[in-house]
């Protein structure tokens, strides 16, 4: 029926493209200061990383997007040169995880971004 | 295999290379075209597509009225189509004539200008001043009120605009000008919000057109108003931002130099450590960062990382002219 009541998406659950702007911030300040990734994020820009950034935030919070896996494949390729390997990928969705604590998330949506976020993995990873 | 696209103008059709620009087929092929920042800013190198459509990437930043008319800027064009291509109209140029010249430090000048028809821009914009094939990008230090625009000129070793300015150029000459254009300018609203300016050299410029818009607007938050230099000489308009420091108590001037003695009127270090040490948290401060293309990102980076909001930071890097 139209009128039922149909389970809230992730991304509404979350708050929408309020809550991307919102963890924007505090989530590229923390990859920025993680010693273990930060030279991933350096090269670009603060403008442009700022805006990969919203787009990947997004995507994990199951928001509207047509990233596609070629169009993961091509843009991390220069890192995979740079050595981008399993624990990177660990380390950020870390970083995501306790943004999203101190916005007050509960656990069992930030298990769902990182469920999302850890779903591009392999195209990241390219392999 | 890629298809092979074309780029028709003036009657000529100009085969594309992989990645080709449409500035670089049509210099490849004889035209002269005139350019200089390669990376869509300057807008020296604007043309207009009659056919054909154009990627969104060189349309990036440009106003909405130019972007219905089919302008372009050629250098950050990477056609993914034919394209039917024609010089702008001439109404996107704008003629002006110089009023005076001032030298204000040892290598800055000062050049006032009148258009020929009034302008609408901000304070802090900045207006791309082409002679010949020589285009170069210069911030706005003036109020539109003030009606002349006035520019901060830094001579540059073997520069050919910049050496025009400060050895060659007299009052009444004429120059031909695109813009303006930029995002770095002070918008009205929020008038408690703290405001932190800083720039070195001739970063000044949009600066000092930035800190009397503010004001001008009644803004009541504190004004932080930093400018760097080398050493001394470097700094300028020094009794202009003191006499502004008098009449605004709000407002709070801080000249810095890289090196020197510290009993002396200025702070001394990088100007980044300056910043820092007398606004260590700039959380829900506004920023205007302007210069220096390194400096620029790392303030940018500084502010944000000690807490300033990424949508809260205006800045506008001085992009060198790319070498041909």
């Amino acid at each position: 029926m139209e009128t039922q009541a149909r389970p809230q998406r992730l991304y509404e659950q979350l708050g929408g493209q309020p809550a991307v702007d919102a963890a924007v911030d505090i989530f590229y300040r923390k990859v920025l200061t993680d010693e273990r990734i930060s030279r991933f994020f350096e090269s670009l820009d603060m403008d442009r990383q700022i805006a990969k950034q919203k787009a990947f935030l997004t995507m994990a919070f199951g928001g509207p997007g047509n990233y596609t896996g070629k169009d993961m494949r091509t843009g991390h390729s220069h890192l995979i040169q740079m050595g981008l390997n399993d624990s990177h990928v660990d380390a950020v969705i870390e970083n995501l995880g306790s943004t999203l604590t101190e916005l007050g998330v509960a656990p069992a949506l930030i298990a769902q971004v990182a469920a999302l976020a850890n779903s591009v993995r392999n195209d990241v990873l390219n392999r | 295999m890629a298809e092979v696209l074309h780029v028709l103008y003036r009657g000529q059709r100009c085969t594309l290379l992989e990645n080709e620009s449409v500035l670089d087929v049509l210099l490849r092929s004889g035209f002269e075209i005139t350019h200089s920042c390669r990376a869509g800013v300057c807008g020296s190198c604007l043309m207009r597509s009659t056919g054909g459509a154009v990627p969104a990437r060189a349309q990036q930043g440009m106003k909405d009225s130019w972007k219905m008319r089919g302008y372009f800027y050629s250098c950050s064009c990477l056609p993914e189509s034919n394209l039917e291509i024609a010089d702008t109209d001439e109404d996107v140029r704008i003629g002006a004539a110089i009023t005076s010249l001032q030298l204000l430090s040892g290598d800055v000048i000062r050049a006032r200008l009148r258009t020929d028809t009034p302008i609408d821009f901000r304070a802090g914009q900045y207006v791309t001043v082409i002679r010949g094939e020589v285009a170069r990008s210069y911030s706005i230090a003036r109020l539109p009120e003030e009606r002349e625009l006035e520019l901060h000129i830094r001579r540059i070793p073997g520069g050919a605009m910049s050496g025009w300015f400060h050895d060659a150029a007299q009052i009444h000459d004429r120059v031909t000008m695109v813009g303006p254009s930029g995002e770095c300018f002070y918008v009205a609203g929020r008038e408690d919000q703290p405001l932190l300016l800083a720039g070195t050299g001739t970063g000044l410029a949009p600066l000092y057109g930035i800190v009397r818009d503010a004001l001008k607007n009644g803004h009541r938050g504190s004004i932080h108003f930093f400018h760097g230099a080398l050493h001394a000489g470097g700094l300028y308009l020094v009794d202009e931002i003191q006499e502004l420091e008098r009449q605004y108590a709000q407002l709070k001037y801080t000249p810095s130099i890289l090196k020197g003695e510290s009993s002396g009127p200025f702070a001394i270090g990088p100007i980044d450590q300056v910043i820092i040490d007398q606004i260590p948290k700039p959380a829900g401060w506004r920023g205007f960062v302007c210069g220096d293309p390194g400096l620029v990102q790392i303030l940018k980076k500084k502010l944000f990382l000690s807490g300033m909001a990424s949508r809260d930071i205006y800045a506008d890097a001085f992009l060198p002219a790319a070498r041909s």
